[in-house]
């Protein structure tokens, strides 16, 4: 898609301003019913759009991305634009700075059309702990976009982005890419900067795109990619070569694993024909799909689910009322007295964050407190480390490993909030690729029927670390293969 | 499951207010979780050593110097605060 819009963009078929205001018109159409944007950014947009065009008229030459009109999530800091997190902690925080993925777009013109919504500091699977509002699936209205980027995938679905930015912790880019029938991608751990990215859980989380094709993906992919002084994680990796350049290789004779803890009796039997109907695909393309075993598979939700509140509750500290965001207290006009200092962090956090934000906060503080860190903490990532060990055997004999990107599709809003453990379930398939750190993307791969409508369900490939490269590539081959 | 009393010192050294009223939930939802985490006693970890950092990046060296935000980004960040007083961030006093 993003090809054709550029061409059309060259041929000045269309005028870059007139492409962002068709965006902007559909925000304005559909966004009060789906509730995908919290920020629309319509001057700062037709602003880039207009000088894309002015390129484009003295015939110098622009980038694929550039003029192109997307969304990113909103907790990715943008200059001078109001940066929430979906929380009330930062209702009024205006970034003074973008982060590193945002300066590089803009240095291509990509045209950011807003922010998007998501899950209070990106914890929970279907946008519905967004301090602001619930984000609408837009193939069912009744149903979550999942999340924590449901915002950003909704975008996408709806017409109301080309392209879009979402981040990943345990499968928040993926698992939303899968409930709206689009393509997300989680990048390697260090792949792409987190600089300006409101931490959730620094060892996990990841940036990556989401898009309606796995070119489109590769595409806005190839330019956040790459080394960042401002983050010490990143990698320096890759030729520089644009990672769309790659798609079209042999497929051949490349090896998928598909693991036999993740193909259980416990498996929906709907979504385990979809797959089995994916990996046949695979097979007419020439590839070669294997049974595997990862040992420790059914370790990595309670290992995630200690990791994680860990570094929440460690990165979460810094929202105190005291330095940005909201602030919180009853005895301002009063003479000092004895625990002020304290009664403003207590307040401003106990009405600042949301139910499930504490939580988190809370058990990775009682998970780090004395006496548990052994039992908690050290013990979580020793199973890390085994999981990566099953990891490192698995690759030997595989280029890939498939699984459903979520053991269910999209579910009725407000059906799980009452129960956080089974939405925490729901991750199964996504964790492994954070604790690990390998690359994983989510992509359609067919449909079940549900209360009489036809719902996406998403496959998942998970490569090797640092080979976006064969994953892209064979998810091209794959979506390419069924139209 | 954890006691009244545990939820309330967890939430304090979290530095989260909690209403009394509020404190069964928290009980409940973190109690449930915990036990989750008990699967994790199964796997033999004696000889394993603990993940440190994923990729296995270590010791990134970079040059002790400061970036200037400027006069308007300093001003930019001057203005996300709460409370100033010449410019400068005014705090809670301790005592």
């Amino acid at each position: 898609m993003i090809r054709e819009l550029h061409q059309k963009l060259l041929s000045q078929e269309i005028t870059a301003v007139e492409l962002a205001e068709r965006y902007l018109r559909v925000i304005e159409e559909k966004d009060s019913e789906i509730g995908a944007y919290l920020t629309v950014l319509r001057k700062q947009a037709l602003e880039q759009a207009f000088l894309v065009d002015e390129r484009i008229k003295r015939g110098e030459p622009i980038d694929l991305l550039a003029g192109i009109p997307g969304a990113v999530k909103d907790n990715m800091a943008l200059e001078g634009v109001r940066t929430t997190a979906g929380s009330k902690i930062l209702d009024n925080y205006i970034a003074p700075y973008s982060a590193t993925v945002l300066e590089r777009l803009q240095s291509v013109a990509a045209v950011i059309l807003g922010k998007t919504n998501m899950d209070e500091f990106a914890m929970g699977s279907s946008t519905e702990n967004s301090a602001y509002r619930p984000t609408k699936n837009p193939v069912d209205v009744t149903r979550v976009p999942g999340g924590s980027s449901g915002g950003s995938a909704a975008a996408v679905k709806a017409g109301m982005a080309v392209w879009s930015l979402g981040s990943d912790t345990g499968g928040s880019i993926r698992q939303p890419a899968s409930f709206c029938g689009v393509v997300g991608l989680k990048p390697t751990y260090g792949r792409v900067s987190r600089f300006g990215l409101l931490a959730m859980a620094s060892s996990l989380d990841q940036i990556g795109p989401i898009t309606t094709t796995v070119e489109d993906v590769a595409i806005v992919f190839s330019r956040i990619a790459g080394h960042d002084a401002h983050d010490a994680t990143t990698a320096q990796s890759g030729n520089g070569k644009p990672f769309e350049e790659y798609l079209g290789g042999e497929v051949k004779g490349k090896i998928i694993g598909v693991p036999k803890e993740y193909f259980s009796e416990k498996l929906d039997p709907r979504i385990k024909k979809v797959c089995d109907a994916a990996l046949e695909r695979f097979t007419s393309l020439g590839m070669v799909v294997k049974e595997i075993s990862l040992p420790h598979s059914s370790l990595a939700l309670p290992a995630y689910y200690i990791i994680m509140p860990c570094e929440v509750s460690s990165n979460l500290a810094r929202f105190d009322g005291i330095k940005y965001g909201l602030s919180v207290n009853d005895q301002k006009d009063s003479s000092p007295s004895m625990g002020a200092l304290l009664e403003t962090y207590l307040d401003t956090r106990r009405i600042g964050f949301g139910a499930e934000v504490k939580k988190r906060i809370m058990l990775g503080t009682h998970a780090l407190s004395s006496g548990y860190y052994d039992a908690y903490y050290s013990k979580a990532q020793k199973v890390r480390a085994l999981i990566k060990r099953d990891f490192e055997e698995a690759y030997r004999d595989v280029d890939m490993i498939f699984s459903p990107t979520a053991p269910e599709v999209a579910f009725p809003l407000g059906e799980k909030t009452a129960d956080p453990l089974k939405m925490y379930l729901g991750d199964i398939y996504t964790v492994t690729a954070n604790l690990t750190g390998v690359p994983a993307i989510s992509f359609p791969i067919g449909t079940l029927e549900e209360g009489g409508k036809l719902l996406p369900v998403g496959g998942q490939l998970m490569g090797k670390w640092f080979d976006e490269e064969n994953l892209l590539c064979v998810a091209d081959a794959f979506e390419k293969a069924g139209k | 499951m954890l006691s009244i009393d545990e939820v309330k010192h967890i939430a304090l050294l979290a530095r989260i207010g909690l209403k009394d009223e509020e404190v069964p939930t928290y009980q409940k939802d973190l109690s449930a979780v915990l036990d989750f985490f008990h699967e994790l006693e199964e796997a033999k970890t004696e000889t394993i050593e603990p993940i440190r950092h994923i990729t296995g990046t270590q010791d990134v060296m970079r040059q002790d110097s400061m970036d200037d935000f400027g006069t308007l980004g300093k001003e930019n960040i001057i203005k996300n605060m709460p409370d100033t007083k010449d410019n400068f961030l005014k705090v809670r006093s301790v005592f």
